[in-house]
């Protein structure tokens, strides 16, 4: 036992300290009654929106989509690999929208609309290590392109 | 030869048999219940130590968890990998250019990890060349190869690649000793005496790793053999075995072991730096290449240097020193205290222990019996510290556990001892299967070894595993070396044949900042597309650049057409993930240079070069998704001189053409 657990507690330690959160968060997994649909799970609790868009926060967003995310979403309602992002700023509150994309794989693991929308696209969305700026800027954009000047 | 050999080893079983027999051992049960408990590292559990084991012939280092002897890698060096396309991409064939060319094999035999003030540190992974002399550093961020420099002067890169305390310099012996590089070597091979030189090469190591030949030491012609590095109270000091000082050239078997005694050759490499930095360097005409992988551009560049600076031994009489050492040695091996050098004669039947204190006694003393080539040669019993008596047959390799105790590995009699440094009184045997070479204790060369594993790494496992043709893999036993009575947990199969190995604790490594993804962001690749909006097709004469992503689960782009007859086509694939461990393959019908395997937000390339039209499929090999057989595309050739245009696309669904 001491051969293998002698430092395992260290290594989960330091494994959620870097970008696998996924590990981290399935072991000490949270109690799927406690499992709030709106907000989803990871960091973020609570995210301020300004009533108007933020152009420059926006235009970082759409840099950012063109090297993570265009490959699969399209900007439109039409389905690529994964869904479009027409709409999707009114579908999901912004907590749940930052927390899925910087945590995706917990997140479908317990949210309901994401594992019907897996029974369509059947492709887990990949972490694509978004930084928090990062998440922040892609929501802008999707904002943007839901409308919001 | 073989079955000679064979027979010699049957010969020794019995030999090892009775020297258990006549020693107060217990070697008949050498698994005891609770072995396999000690070994057992359950399913998800980590490893306490990885373990770093050459791969002799397979020219790779592999990599072991301990105590479980789970395979966790194996690091392309010295061979081309079909696995990771190390070789066989653009990117990294330039690391495998020697100034013979590409050479796409080598045989690989010792592994040494850098410290700092004498403990290991994790950061690189050094190895060695055997055939086409030359270094490589291995980063731990990684476990990849980032550098490889060769050896000029040199032939059969044995004695290497061992490290001074602070990873100052890596240092190379050459085994076998040549004719100079600057020279006409085309003299007649029994010309050896008048003609042949032995050169040591010492490789400076930068904050970043880089290495870069600082001087050469040339030296007697006969072959360097193993060589290992003074520390604390011996630091300043290199310690190298050598045999053939008969100078013989030809059934090395008899004539290089007509003499009792050969030496161990003691190097003041700080005496070596001081010459150095005076000038007294001599810049000698030589061609050897440097290659080195950048992290930024993901691209190796491999270039030609053409001088080294040379000291000659014979004209500096405080460099190095000459210890006679019994019957042909090849360990040499220095204690975690730096007082203590241990030789060991293939042939001998003890094991010399020598005294740094006593050594340098005898240089200020002038206790000589006169010169080797120029070399004085150090009384032997004004050296010595003690002889371990009748330890076994055919000492090879000494590892220390820190607790003052050594382990010497007897390849004759296929045993393990443990001795007592100090008295050199024998504590402890075990027999291995067979034929053991070198050994490992995890930090067990540096000055604060982890003496709870010992790990043998074996020639032969005649009957110790199922049989796969005339071929039985090598093999490695681990012992837990913690009580007072070495005991086998586990013996496991390796690649090629296995000679040295180092061994650091898991975390020392992994806690290291080790890579998980390349950001995007970062890649410098001068053929990156940095997402899907930037992929195309760009045409240069008759070379064709396809910029292409790739992402679960599908390629952009994956229809190309247009590509004629005579192009060189470079598929340069950028890896959109940002994801742990989701690499993306690369392959296409017919291409004849392997394929690629891509790290996610790493860009390779893969050079393909038609040989008919038609429509070549593409897919990637590394499974990724449900969708992962989907990951295909087509590309079409055509006569050279088609006006078929350049096109590409990706999901457009084009109505179908008549």
């Amino acid at each position: 036992m001491l051969i293998s657990c002698g430092d395992k507690s260290k290594s989960t330690d330091n494994s959620s300290k870097e970008s696998t959160s996924e590990e981290a968060t399935k072991t000490e997994a949270v109690d799927p009654s406690t499992y709030d649909p709106n907000r989803g799970l990871g960091k973020f609790t609570t995210v301020d929106l300004g009533d108007k868009l933020d152009v420059a926060m926006a235009k970082k967003g759409e840099e950012i989509q063109t090297v993570k995310c265009s490959s699969c979403h399209k900007l439109t309602d039409e389905k690529l690999v994964g869904p479009g992002w027409k709409g999707v700023t009114s579908r999901h509150k912004p907590e749940w929208i930052m927390n899925f994309i910087t945590n995706p794989d917990p997140m479908i693991d317990k949210d309901p609309k994401l594992q019907a929308q897996l029974e369509i696209c059947l492709m887990r969305m990949p972490n694509q290590s978004l930084s928090d700026d990062d998440a922040r800027h892609v929501l802008e954009y999707m904002r943007q392109n839901d409308g919001v000047k | 030869m073989k079955n000679k050999f064979l027979k010699g080893t049957l010969a020794l079983a019995l030999v090892a048999a009775f020297f258990s027999s006549c020693k107060p051992k217990d070697s008949n049960d050498v698994v005891s219940g609770d072995a396999a408990q000690k070994a057992y590292v359950a399913p998800g559990k980590y490893d306490e130590f990885y373990n770093f084991v050459s791969g002799g012939f397979s020219g790779q280092v592999s990599v072991y968890g301990l105590p479980s002897g789970r395979l966790l890698r194996v690091i392309p060096v010295f061979s081309a990998d079909p696995q990771s396309g190390y070789g066989y991409n653009e990117e990294t064939k330039p690391m495998l250019n020697t100034s013979n060319g590409f050479v796409p094999w080598d045989d690989q035999h010792h592994t040494e990890l850098s410290q700092t003030n004498g403990e290991v540190d994790g950061r690189w992974l050094f190895a060695n060349a055997n055939n086409t002399p030359r270094i490589a550093r291995v980063d731990l961020k990684t476990f990849t190869t980032k550098e490889i420099i060769e050896l000029p002067n040199s032939a059969g890169n044995h004695s290497s690649p061992f490290i001074t305390e602070n990873t100052e310099y890596v240092v190379a012996g050459t085994r076998f000793s040549v004719p100079p590089d600057n020279v006409n070597g085309d003299v007649p091979i029994n010309t050896y005496k008048q003609n042949f030189k032995g050169y040591l090469s010492f490789v400076k190591v930068g904050k970043e790793g880089e290495m870069d030949i600082a001087f050469q030491i040339a030296a007697p012609g006969v072959n360097f053999d193993l060589s290992h590095a003074g520390k604390g109270k011996s630091h300043g000091w290199f310690f190298f075995s050598c045999y053939n000082t008969e100078q013989a050239n030809t059934l090395l078997e008899v004539n290089a072991s007509q003499k009792d005694k050969d030496f161990i050759m003691a190097v003041n490499w700080k005496k070596a730096e001081e010459y150095i930095k005076a000038g007294k360097g001599k810049k000698v005409a030589t061609k050897y290449v440097h290659n080195i992988y950048d992290e930024k551009t993901h691209t190796a560049k491999s270039e030609t240097r053409n001088e080294v600076l040379v000291l000659d031994s014979k004209d500096f009489k405080d460099i190095c020193y000459m210890i006679p050492c019994p019957k042909s040695p090849h360990g040499c091996d220095v204690d975690p205290t730096g007082e203590y050098i241990v030789g060991s004669g293939k042939l001998a039947a003890l094991i010399p222990v020598f005294s740094f204190d006593k050594l340098q006694n005898a240089i200020k003393n002038k206790q000589f019996d006169g010169e080797y080539d120029g070399i004085p040669v150090i009384k032997y019993e004004a050296a010595l510290h003690g002889e371990v008596q009748k330890p076994g047959l055919g000492p090879l390799h000494t590892e220390f556990d820190g607790k003052g105790n050594a382990y010497t590995t007897f390849f004759v009699s296929s045993e393990v001892v443990k001795w007592d440094i100090k008295s050199l009184k024998v504590l402890d045997r075990v027999p291995t299967y067979y034929s053991v070479g070198h050994l490992c204790i995890p930090g067990g060369d540096s000055k604060k070894p982890y003496g709870k594993y010992l790990i043998a790494y074996n020639k032969i496992t005649k009957d110790r595993y199922l049989p796969t043709g005339p071929e039985l893999a090598q093999s490695a036993q681990i012992f837990d070396i913690s009580g007072d009575k070495m005991q086998l947990i586990l013996d496991f199969p390796t690649i090629g044949e296995p000679h040295y190995a180092q061994a650091a604790p898991a975390d020392l490594i992994r806690n290291n900042g080790q890579l998980k993804i390349y950001k995007i962001e970062e890649n410098k690749h001068p053929y990156v597309t940095k997402g899907e909006k930037e992929s195309k097709i760009v045409r240069e004469g008759n070379k064709v650049h396809v910029y292409m992503t790739s992402i679960r689960s599908h390629f952009a782009p994956d229809n190309i057409e247009g590509i004629k007859l005579g192009d060189e086509v470079y598929f340069h694939v950028t890896n959109l993930e940002q994801d742990w461990d989701i690499p993306h393959g690369f392959a296409i019908k017919g291409a004849d240079n392997g394929e690629l395997l891509i790290m996610p937000g790493e860009t390779c390339t893969l050079k393909w070069i038609p040989k008919k039209t038609g429509i070549f499929p593409f897919y990637c090999t590394d499974f990724c998704s449900a969708l992962h057989q989907e990951m295909q595309g087509y590309a079409r050739v055509s006569p050279a001189g088609s006006s078929v245009p350049l096109t590409f696309s990706i999901g457009t669904n084009l109505p179908a053409a008549k």
